[in-house]
C-alpha cells in the first residue's frame, strides 16, 4: 500500500500533502490509503495555545506547595492534571510543526530542527537545576531545626556536588517539579523516527506507542534516577499521550469527529468526568467516603501519576472530547480579550514553563520566607500569572519586530507557526 | 522575620501557659475521626485492663540527642493515656531506627511482634522511602504486607504519616506517600494517623511556626508532646474507651 518504497520517495512524499489546499480536510479513501494520509489544516489552532496556556498556569499554581489557590486547579475535581493537557497539545503541536517540515525539507532536516528543539530545553532545564541548587543551598546553610533532623537528610546530596551535578546533566537527578522538561527531552529525542512512521501509517504508530505503554506498566519499564529510584514521569507510559497528540495533529482528529459527535460519547465522558469528580472530592472530605466504596477502592488504588494510569488517561480523553465539542475550532470567543493572555503563554510554551518554574520557587521562597497567609499566597499567584503574561507579549512583541525586520532581507518563510512555537 | 517568630513564639507560649494540656494543640474532631474500631486494642483493655502498643519508625519517630528519645511522641503517647486511662496498664514500647525503608521494617515486624506482643502497633512510615525514591507501588506493597502481619499476630494497626515539613518540601515531595497511607488504611483496615495535616493545621492556625529555624530544642518537644497527645485522643476516639 506504501507507494514508492524507496528512500528519497518515503522521505520526499509528504511534500505533495503539504502543498495541497490548506483548510482541505476530506481525503479521497485511495489518497489516504497511499503515503502520508496527512492533511495539515491551515494556520495555527488558537485551542491548542488557550488550553496549553492555561496548562502552564495550573502546572505554575500546583508547583507552589503551600498554596490556596491549588483548590481552584483541575487535579482537584478528578484524576488527570495539568501535565496531561500540557503533553498531549505539546505533541500536537510538535507533530504539526515538524510535521510540515518532514513534508518540505524531508526526514534529515526536520529531524534536526527537533532536536535542536530537544537541546533548547536541555538547557532551559539545566538553567533550572541551577537555581534550584541555589535555593537549595540557601536552605541548607540557613535552615536548621531538630524537629527536622530526618528529613534535613535530603540535602546529604550538596556533601557531593561533583555526583549531583554530574547526574543532573544525565537527567537522572531531578528534583521535585523538574521533571516534565527531561520528560520532554527524551520524547523529542524518539520523536523522529515516530513522526516518519506517523505520516506513513498512523494507525501502526499508534498501536506501536499504545504497545509500549502496555510492555512499560507490565515489565515495569523505566529509566532510572539519582539517587535511586526511577523518573516521576516514565517516558515509556507518558510517550502514549504525546504520540497520539501527535496522531490528531495529523488526521487522527478528522478521523474521531464523527465519534466525538455522538451523544453516546458525550454522554460516556459526562459520566466518567463525574465519576472523577467523585472520586477525588472523597480524598478531600472525609464525610463523602462513602462514595468509594472498598471493593471500587481495591480496583481503581493507586492511581498512578508516574506510569500515566489508564484511569488518568481515560480522564484526559473525556475531558477533551468535551473540550473540542463545546469549543470548536472557529470559536468566536477564542477572539474575545479575555483569552488573548492564556493564548499568548500559550504560543511561547518552553520559556513560559521555564518562567513558571522559577516562578514557583520564588514564590515558594517568599511564602517560607514570610510565612504568607492565604492572601499573600493569593496574591503571589496573581502576580505570577502576570509575570508570565508579560513575558509572553514580550517575546511576541519581540519576534514580531525581528521578523519585519527579517522579512526585509529575506523572503518570508512558509509554514510558519503563526507566532507560535512547537 | 524575626519579629514575627518572636510573635508567634510568644503567642503561643502565653496561650500555652494560660490553657495547659490539651488546649495549646488541640487538634479538629474532623482530622483524627475515623470510623474504624481498634477491636483488638478494646478486647485486650476489657479482658487484661492493660494496653500494649508497639511503635515502629524512623527519625521523625524520635529527636535528636541522648534524651531525645523521652520528649518524642512515644513517650508522649504513654503518658497522655496513662493519664486518660487511670487503672489501665498502659505500655508503650519504641523501634526506632533511622534510614529504614518500609521493606525494611516489614522484614523487622516478626521479632517486634512476638516480643511486645502489642494489641496496637503504631507505624510510622513514608519519609525515608520518599527520601529513597522508593516507588510509591513497592511503597504500598510493603504497607499492605505489613498491615496484614501485624493482624495475623494479632494486633491493630495505626499508620502514622509524614511530618508536615514546609522547608523541606521543594526537595522532598511526601504526597505521593500519604496518598498511598491513606488508601492502604482505608483498604487494609487499619487507622490513619494524618500527621501531615495534623501539623499543617497546627501552621495555619499559628499553634507552631514550622518554618522557623532554630536550634532550640523547645518547639520539636512541643510538637512532640501534642502529636503525642492527639494519638492518645484518637485511640480513645477509636476504641470508645471513657476516660
Amino acid at each position: 500500500m506504501i507507494r514508492g518504497l524507496g528512500l528519497t520517495s518515503l522521505l520526499r512524499s509528504p511534500a505533495a500533502v503539504a502543498n495541497r489546499q490548506p483548510g482541505q480536510l476530506r481525503v479521497p479513501a485511495a489518497a489516504r490509503a497511499a503515503a502520508p494520509a496527512v492533511t495539515l489544516p491551515s494556520g495555527r489552532d488558537l485551542r491548542l495555545d488557550l488550553f496549553r496556556g492555561l496548562a502552564l498556569w495550573l502546572i505554575f499554581l500546583d508547583h507552589i506547595p503551600e498554596n490556596v489557590v491549588n483548590w481552584f486547579t483541575i487535579r482537584n475535581y478528578g484524576f488527570s492534571d495539568a501535565t496531561e493537557i500540557f503533553i498531549f497539545i505539546s505533541g500536537y503541536t510538535a507533530a504539526f510543526v515538524y510535521g510540515r517540515a518532514m513534508g518540505e525539507r524531508g526526514f534529515i532536516v526536520s529531524a534536526a530542527r527537533i532536536l535542536r528543539r530537544a537541546w533548547q530545553i536541555y538547557v532551559a532545564h539545566i538553567f533550572l537545576f541551577t537555581i534550584f541548587m541555589a535555593e537549595i543551598a540557601y536552605v541548607a546553610a540557613t535552615f536548621e531545626n531538630p524537629l527536622y533532623a530526618e528529613e534535613m537528610n535530603i540535602l546529604g546530596f550538596l556533601k557531593e556536588p561533583d555526583v549531583t551535578i554530574f547526574q543532573a546533566l544525565l537527567l537522572k537527578f531531578k528534583p521535585v517539579n523538574m521533571d516534565v522538561l527531561p520528560l520532554y527531552i527524551v520524547l523529542l529525542l524518539f520523536f523522529p523516527p515516530m513522526l516518519f512512521l506517523l505520516l506513513r501509517q498512523p494507525a501502526f504508530a499508534l498501536i506501536g506507542s499504545a504497545v509500549v505503554y502496555v510492555l512499560a506498566l507490565h515489565y515495569d519499564i523505566n529509566l532510572p534516577a539519582y539517587p535511586n529510584g526511577v523518573w516521576y514521569f516514565n517516558p515509556f507510559a507518558w510517550q502514549l499521550l504525546f504520540v497520539f497528540g501527535a496522531w490528531c495533529a495529523l488526521g487522527g482528529a478528522q478521523r474521531l469527529e464523527g465519534f466525538l459527535r455522538s451523544p453516546i460519547v458525550l454522554g460516556v465522558a459526562i459520566a466518567y468526568l463525574l465519576f472523577g469528580l467523585d472520586v477525588t472530592l472523597t480524598w478531600h472530605f472525609d464525610a463523602l467516603k462513602f462514595l468509594v466504596p472498598n471493593w471500587l477502592g481495591q480496583l481503581i488504588y493507586p492511581i498512578d501519576k508516574t506510569n500515566l494510569d489508564v484511569l488518568r488517561f481515560a480522564h484526559f480523553l473525556a475531558l477533551a472530547a468535551i473540550t473540542v465539542r463545546f469549543v470548536p475550532r472557529d470559536w468566536p470567543g477564542l477572539k474575545w480579550p479575555i483569552f488573548q493572555p492564556a493564548i499568548r503563554c500559550g504560543q511561547h510554551s518552553l520559556e513560559i514553563f521555564c518562567l513558571g518554574v522559577f516562578l514557583a520557587f520564588a514564590g515558594q521562597f517568599i511564602i517560607s520566607e514570610w510565612s504568607g497567609g492565604p492572601l499573600i499566597q493569593a496574591a503571589i499567584s496573581l502576580a505570577g500569572i502576570l509575570f508570565m503574561v508579560g513575558t509572553a507579549n514580550l517575546i511576541s512583541w519581540y519576534r514580531d519586530v525581528e521578523g519585519r525586520s527579517q522579512q526585509k532581507r529575506a523572503q518570508p518563510v512558509q509554514g510558519t507557526l503563526a507566532g507560535g512555537e512547537a | 522575620m524575626k519579629f514575627i517568630i518572636a510573635l508567634v513564639a510568644a503567642v503561643t507560649l502565653a496561650s500555652g501557659s494560660a490553657a495547659a494540656g490539651t488546649e495549646e494543640c488541640a487538634v479538629p474532631n474532623s482530622l483524627i475521626a475515623s470510623d474504624h474500631e481498634l477491636t483488638r486494642v478494646m478486647a485486650q483493655v476489657k479482658e487484661r485492663r492493660q494496653l500494649d502498643i508497639s511503635v515502629i519508625g524512623t527519625g521523625s519517630s524520635t529527636l535528636p540527642g541522648p534524651d531525645g528519645a523521652q520528649f518524642a511522641y512515644p513517650a508522649r503517647l504513654e503518658t497522655a493515656l496513662q493519664q486518660r486511662l487511670p487503672g489501665i496498664a498502659v505500655r508503650v514500647t519504641a523501634h526506632i531506627e533511622p534510614r529504614q525503608t518500609t521493606a525494611e521494617m516489614v522484614a523487622g515486624l516478626k521479632k517486634i511482634l512476638s516480643e511486645d506482643k502489642p494489641s496496637l502497633v503504631i507505624w510510622q512510615a513514608g519519609t525515608f522511602d520518599a527520601m529513597s525514591g522508593v516507588e510509591p507501588d513497592a511503597f504500598s506493597n510493603s504497607l499492605i504486607a505489613g498491615v496484614n502481619a501485624i493482624n495475623a499476630a494479632g494486633a491493630d494497626v495505626n499508620l502514622l504519616d509524614m511530618q508536615y515539613s514546609p522547608r523541606t518540601a521543594s526537595m522532598l515531595n511526601v504526597a505521593a506517600y500519604a496518598d498511598v497511607m491513606r488508601w492502604v488504611a482505608q483498604e487494609h483496615g487499619a487507622l490513619l494517623f494524618d500527621r501531615l495535616a495534623i501539623m499543617r493545621y497546627w501552621n495555619e492556625e499559628g499553634t507552631f511556626d514550622l518554618y522557623a529555624a532554630t536550634r532550640n530544642h523547645d518547639m520539636a518537644r512541643r510538637v512532640h508532646d501534642c502529636i503525642g497527645k492527639a494519638l492518645a485522643a484518637q485511640i480513645i476516639n477509636a476504641t470508645h474507651l471513657t476516660p
